[in-house]
This record gives C-alpha cells, sequence and structure tokens, in this order.
C-alpha cells in the first residue's frame, strides 16, 4: 500500500524552529513529526510513503534514505515546481499512486493523533466508494469547516466553511484514503482537495466520513504544539506509561530522552518532553514545555509553556513563559524574563522581553 | 559649640514613599541596613564640637522613633532630642519654632538638615569654609552641580564664581537658571533667627491687612529656601560650598534602593564591617551586600550587587537578589529571585516566584545626573518602576510580581504586571 503526504513549504507556521529545520524533522515528543505518521502507516502495511514537497531539503532527503532503511520501506519525494494546494499533489504523483488497485493514504503534514489506518481501511473497503475522510469532534465548529453526513452510514453530504448556526461538530481531520479511480477527478494545476473536490464527490455520493476515537491536533503552530504535546503524552500515560519517567520531582506525563542529564531539586512537569543530550541543572521549575536535542536550561531558572530549541541555553534564574520558542542556539542571559518571545536561531538575548514579540 | 538640627517631617509628608511609609515613619526607613537618619546623626556625631542633635517633625511621639534616638544616644554617646511641632510649620518656622532651644547653652553655629537626602555629609568642610568666606555671621548651603534639565527639580543657585557669594536663589524654577542646586544642607549661626523673625512679623501684618484670612494659612509657617534665601541672596550673608561628592534626595522608594547603594558603596571606607564577603559555608556575595547577623541565609544564594538584608529574614536555597531592600523578618523560599525591589517587613515569596521591578537609575553617562523622582502615573499610566511589597504580603510559588506595588497584607493569589494591588 502507499500513503501520500502532504509536506508543503517552509513550516512558517512553526518558525522559528523551521528556519534551521525542516518541519517534518521538527521533533514532537521526541521524534520527528513526520516519523509519527510513517511509522503509523508502516504499522498498517504501508510499504512506499510519498513525500509531496514544494520546496527541496538535502537534510531531508538524507533523513528519508536513513530511514527507507531502518523501516524496510520506499520514501519517494514528489517535488512541486509551484505550490499546487491541496489536491494538486496527487495529479503529480498520479503515476506512483496508480501502479496498482489499492486504495492508498492521504495526509496533511502537521496533524497528530492515534493514527487509525487500519480501520480506515477496512471502513473504506466497507463502503466500496472513492474516498474516505476522517473526522474529528471539536468544541467550537464556528471555527472551522464542518462535514455534515449521515450517521449511521457515514455518508458526506456536504461541507460547510465556518457555521454560524449549528449543522454539526465534526471537522475533517487531514487525513484520507482514496481508490485510485478518484485520481480521475484532479488536474495538474494548484487545486484546494476541500473547497474544489470533495464538494463533488459528496454530491455524488462517493465521499464517506469515519470519526477518529481518541485526541487529535493541527500542531502546525508552536502554541498548538504545546497542546499536541499534552494530549499525546496523556495517551502515551494510557497506552505504553513505561515510556513516561517518574519519580521524586516529576509531576505529571513527562517524556525524558535517556541521554537527557536532570540536576538536583528540579520539579519536571506535568507536561513536558525533554530531548536527547538536553542539560538540566539544579532547582530548575519547567512545566509545559518541549525542550529540544542539546538544549541546556541553567539552574533555578523558571519555564511554562516553552519550545527551546536545539542547543539553546537558557541563564540561572530566567523566568520564560507564554509561548515562547527558541529558534536553534539562542543563548538567554542570566536573571532575564521572557514572555511570548519568538526567538529567531542564533541570537543572544541580553534584555528583558516583558511582552510578546519576535527578537530578529 | 555646635549644634545640628534635622527635619524629618510628618506623616502628611512622604506620600512618595508609600506604602512602605505606612509602617514606619519615613526617616527611620533601613537604607544600607540602618535607618536613614543614623546616616545624619552618625555624620554629626563625628564633630568634635558638637553638643547636640534636634529633631524637628510633626510625627506623633511614637515607640519606633523613641527606641531609635535611644538607641541612637547610647551608640554614638551624643544628645538627641525629638521637638515636635504643633502643626507642619515649613522649614524656616519649624527652626523658628524651636529657637530657644537651638541656641541653649551658647550655640554658636548650627546645621540644618532634611531628613531625605543622603550624601556623605562634608560637615566639617562646610565648617572651614565658613571660616574662609565672609564674616563669623554668615551662612552656608551645601550645594552640588545637576544636569540642565533636572536642576529646574530643584531650589538653584547662582554664586559669584570669585567669592563663592549666592547672587540669586529660586526654588524649583520653570526655566533653567542655573546647574548649581540646594542639597537641602545648611550651616547657620544664630543670626538666622533675625531673618526668619523678619519674615514672621512681616506675615503677621500681612494677615492683618487681609479681611478674610485663610484658616489654614499661618504666619508661622515660612520655608527656608523660597522666604528666606531668596530675600538673603546678593546681601553677602548666604554662601554656597559645593562638592561633587556623593548625593541624592530620597523621595520615592525606588531613590531608597538608589540611596542604599550610595552608602554601601561608602561602607569601604567608613564601615567594611557592615559588607558581607564570601566565605566558606556563606552564600555567593557579588558586590555591595549588607547583611544584618540575625538573617538566615542559604549558602547556595546569590546575593548583589547593591542588596541589604534587614533582622531575622530567611533566604532559602538557590535564591537571587539584585538591586533590592529585603526589610525585617521576609522569608525567599527556593529558587526565588528578586530584582530591584523592596520586599516589605514579614512579607513571603513562594519557590521559584520573581518579584522583579524598573530601577530609575540616574543616566549613568551623566556625571551630573540625579535620580528621577517622578510621580507614579505618567499619560494615565503606571510609570515601570520598583517593585514594592508592603508589609505582611504574601506571593505564592511559581508566579511574577513586575513593576508592581502591592499594599500591605495582601495574599497574592497570581502573577501581577504594571499594577497598585489595593
Amino acid at each position: 500500500m502507499k500513503a501520500l503526504i502532504l509536506v508543503g513549504g517552509y513550516g512558517t507556521r512553526l518558525r522559528p524552529l523551521t528556519l534551521t529545520v525542516p518541519k517534518p524533522m521538527v521533533e514532537f515528543c521526541n521524534k520527528p513529526i513526520l516519523l509519527h505518521q510513517v511509522e503509523a502507516l508502516v504499522k498498517a502495511g504501508v510499504k512506499h510513503v510519498i513525500l509531496a514537497v514544494s520546496y527541496m531539503s538535502e537534510l531531508l532527503e538524507r533523513e528519508m534514505r536513513a530511514q527507507e532503511q531502518r523501516l524496510g520501506i520506499k520514501i519517494s519525494l514528489s517535488h512541486e515546481k509551484e505550490p499546487l494546494g491541496t489536491a494538486g499533489p496527487l495529479a503529480l504523483a498520479r503515476e506512483l499512486l496508480t501502479d496498482s488497485e489499492e486504495p492508498f493514504f492521504v495526509l496533511n503534514s502537521d496533524v497528530i493523533c492515534d493514527f487509525p489506518f487500519e480501520d480506515m481501511l477496512k471502513f473504506h473497503l466497507r463502503h466500496g466508494r472513492e474516498g474516505t475522510v476522517v473526522v474529528t469532534k471539536v468544541e467550537e465548529p464556528s471555527k472551522y469547516g464542518v462535514v455534515v453526513y449521515e450517521g449511521d452510514t457515514g455518508r458526506i453530504h456536504r461541507f460547510v466553511e465556518k457555521p454560524q448556526v449549528f449543522v454539526s461538530n465534526k471537522i475533517n481531520a487531514g487525513m484520507y484514503i482514496f481508490s485510485p479511480a478518484m485520481l480521475s477527478r484532479i488536474q495538474l494545476r494548484p487545486t484546494s482537495i476541500e473547497k474544489e473536490i470533495f464538494p463533488v464527490m459528496a454530491e455524488e455520493g462517493h465521499l464517506y466520513a469515519m470519526e477518529l476515537q481518541g485526541f487529535w491536533m493541527d500542531i502546525g503552530q508552536p502554541k498548538d504544539f504545546l497542546t499536541g504535546m499534552c494530549m499525546y503524552l496523556q495517551s502515551v500515560r494510557q497506552q505504553a506509561p513505561d515510556k513516561l519517567h517518574t519519580g521524586p520531582g516529576f509531576l505529571g506525563n513527562v517524556l525524558v530522552d535517556p541521554t537527557a542529564v536532570i540536576g538536583k531539586n528540579c520539579t519536571i512537569g506535568p507536561n513536558v518532553t525533554i530531548g536527547a543530550g538536553v542539560v538540566l541543572e539544579d532547582g530548575v521549575r519547567i512545566k509545559r514545555c518541549t525542550v529540544l536535542k542539546g538544549a541546556h536550561i541553567r539552574s533555578h531558572s523558571w519555564l511554562e509553556s516553552c519550545i527551546v530549541g536545539w542547543s539553546s541555553s537558557v541563564g540561572q534564574w530566567v523566568r520564560m513563559e507564554n509561548v515562547t520558542v527558541l529558534g536553534e542556539d539562542v543563548i538567554v542571559n542570566d536573571e532575564l524574563y521572557i514572555n511570548g518571545a519568538n526567538v529567531l536561531p542564533h541570537k543572544s538575548i541580553t534584555d528583558s522581553v516583558p511582552e510578546p514579540r519576535i527578537i530578529m | 559649640m555646635l549644634k545640628a538640627v534635622i527635619l524629618i517631617g510628618g506623616p502628611q509628608k512622604g506620600t512618595r514613599f508609600r506604602p512602605l511609609s505606612f509602617e514606619v515613619p519615613k526617616p527611620l526607613f533601613p537604607v544600607a541596613g540602618v535607618p536613614m537618619l543614623q546616616h545624619h546623626i552618625e555624620a554629626c556625631s563625628k564633630l568634635p564640637n558638637m553638643k547636640e542633635i534636634l529633631l524637628i517633625g510633626f510625627y506623633q511621639p511614637n515607640e519606633e522613633l523613641n527606641r531609635f534616638l535611644s538607641c541612637a544616644q547610647q551608640d554614638f554617646k551624643i544628645s538627641i532630642r525629638y521637638l515636635q511641632e504643633y502643626a507642619a510649620l515649613g522649614t524656616g518656622g519649624g527652626i523658628y519654632h524651636f529657637r530657644d532651644q537651638i541656641l541653649s547653652g551658647g550655640t554658636e553655629a548650627f546645621y540644618v538638615m532634611n531628613a531625605d537626602v543622603c550624601s556623605e555629609f562634608p560637615l566639617p568642610e562646610m565648617l572651614d569654609f565658613q571660616k574662609e568666606h565672609g564674616d563669623t555671621y554668615s551662612f552656608v548651603i551645601f550645594g552640588t552641580t545637576a544636569n540642565r534639565k533636572q536642576s529646574l527639580n530643584y531650589g538653584c543657585i547662582v554664586e559669584n564664581e570669585q567669592t563663592d557669594e549666592v547672587l540669586h536663589y529660586v526654588e524649583k524654577p520653570s526655566t533653567f537658571v542655573s546647574d548649581i542646586i540646594n542639597c537641602g544642607i545648611y550651616l547657620f549661626t544664630p543670626e538666622i533667627f533675625q531673618h526668619i523673625g523678619t519674615v514672621f512679623q512681616k506675615n503677621q501684618q500681612d494677615m492683618l491687612l487681609e479681611e478674610q484670612s485663610n484658616g489654614w494659612h499661618r504666619a508661622e509657617v515660612i520655608r527656608l529656601e523660597q522666604d528666606i534665601f531668596t530675600a538673603l541672596a546678593g546681601q553677602s550673608k548666604l554662601y554656597v560650598y559645593k562638592t561633587d561628592r556623593f548625593w541624592s534626595q530620597i523621595k520615592s522608594a525606588g531613590s531608597a534602593i538608589y540611596a542604599s547603594r550610595l552608602y554601601l558603596n561608602q561602607y569601604h571606607k567608613t564601615h567594611p564591617e557592615r559588607l558581607a564577603v564570601n566565605e566558606d559555608g556563606g552564600p555567593n556575595i557579588r558586590g555591595n551586600v549588607y547583611i544584618h547577623p540575625t538573617a538566615n541565609i542559604d549558602p547556595t544564594a546569590v546575593l548583589g550587587p547593591n542588596v541589604s538584608i534587614g533582622t531575622g529574614v530567611t533566604i532559602g536555597a538557590g535564591v537571587r537578589v539584585r538591586e533590592s531592600i529585603i526589610l525585617h523578618g521576609a522569608t525567599l523560599q527556593d529558587h526565588s529571585c528578586v530584582l530591584n525591589s523592596i520586599v516589605g517587613w514579614d512579607s513571603t515569596i513562594g519557590k521559584w516566584s520573581r518579584v522583579e521591578g524598573t530601577p530609575s537609575d540616574p543616566n549613568p553617562n551623566d556625571p551630573y545626573a540625579k535620580i528621577d523622582s517622578e510621580t507614579l502615573f505618567r499619560d494615565g499610566k503606571l510609570t515601570p518602576s520598583i517593585t514594592i511589597l508592603g508589609c505582611n504580603v504574601n506571593i505564592p510559588s511559581e508566579v511574577i510580581i513586575l513593576n508592581s506595588i502591592v499594599l500591605p497584607h495582601k495574599d497574592l493569589n497570581r502573577s501581577f504586571k504594571n499594577q497598585i494591588i489595593l
């Protein structure tokens, strides 16, 4: 089986992290975002993953070659010369996707959940039509495009963009499975699958909705990245609690790479991910944060709701909060207060940032 | 024989020092570990002919003041008395009212000092200067140089550069007059009372002429600056002794931190025993730090520069304090961080909390810059200032209190920024 992942462009919403690392390779809960999806696909029997990218990155290519080896599958990069939207990349990869009659998966690359690929395949084969869209329940449907479908069969009637009156609380979760016949609907030009392809398929009775169980998050921006981390760690707690770190000084769900070094009298958690080679000195308090590979947090600092970029260094008695994101190799001097800053890579911060802003 | 008068004001004054002046009369607020007034008293007590120090003000007699007076009398072995005005009589009216007390015993000259200044107090130098200038009846104002803009906030002195005679005096002018400012420390001879008496009599006559005198206006209220110095200027009576050694007003709480820094720096010469040093088993000291011997400080704490720790303060592991005054009985729990703040008596700061203010230090690149004791609000917004926790304030763990003033006896339950918390 095959899968196409819509990786897309530069990942600008996840800057400043994506200024130095391609988005698919940014670690989410100590694993590159893309590998969460690829590994779940492999588990469901996918042998060939196609990444639809609109820019080329040597780093990404090299990493994918390594993953091909590790996972024993084929990974192709399908490069768009111009951005083709969410449907165009399917046309570009048409030949790869139509060399068998098997259905194939299509995913948005920013989605994190308990991937239900095997259930999708079963559901899709059962209704026998061209497409299946995974839907997930949201609290505020008025912020999204919602999907209206038959409760018992899942057959989709229509899509409503940002509904002002309640029609449904289910939204497109960005995961699909299609039969190859569906590709005849798409031409090689910039096209939106949600706005141009799906409504027609629904009209013709070719599109079915499958409800997702469990959590779901689009982690394409820092705030949601952290929310998604909390959800993911809770899911780990339920499914594989042994992976979480426990003991004195650890609160709630905390994921710690075995190569990280943690000092005395720290209080860590809830909802913290500590990457490889990270050093937390004595007396650090950290909650609801992701600390990426090689970062160093010096003693007595306090961090909440932050993403600390690779190899960054946070000084002593620093207070950092409110979705502060440090890019790669940022230095925060001692005793500063950093509130909601987005700090570009390789910067040295010498003054407090009392109000949210971007540090160029 | 010499005497000294320290004008300590009263409870209605010093509002810019709130909420700290609710708990203790402002002149007793500790600066560099000792009451503000003690620096004046110590300087006076070093003069060989100093017979008595008189505090004049309109505080009701109170326990703190009494305790301070009896301790200071013992420590400095000099008579110190408090003379209470029946009302606020102004800087000239107060000394005029108590002129008999000041002159009793044959006072030849006496100093008058405002309590809310911090200075090296060059009192012997002022005495020598008086002898060298004019006749023995001349009066001396201690002056210093300010920058042009800030001079407008002070009494401004124009001098004859050859003789140092004061040619012109104006209090807080609206346009630039002179960059020599009045430091609020004077040396008078008994003759000054003739000049004040003249103003007093004139005031009385004016009031008789007024049909309906305003109830609050009294003939006895006389200001040295506007009523006396302005008239004496150009009369070959008034001279200015200038020095650029350290001097600052202590109007706002923020200036108390600045004044502490100046005094702590002076301790290298005057009281090296008051400066904490790095030793085994003690906290990490950076720069000038005063720690009262009764304070209990974890060896992993890092203190300084410019930190004063009062009696019975408890400081936990991994605590950081810089540019701050911690008043007696306060507790700073582990990993907390206090920067540019005054932590009130018996207040508590929880683990990993951050209490931070914004210093209002004078421009370090301008040798004549003074601290701005500006108003709390500008354009309807609280100007960023040092953070002040009043007495018995409780700050929970892991919050930030930034540029805020917390009134006494508050238990906070979250972070606050740029607020006055009633």
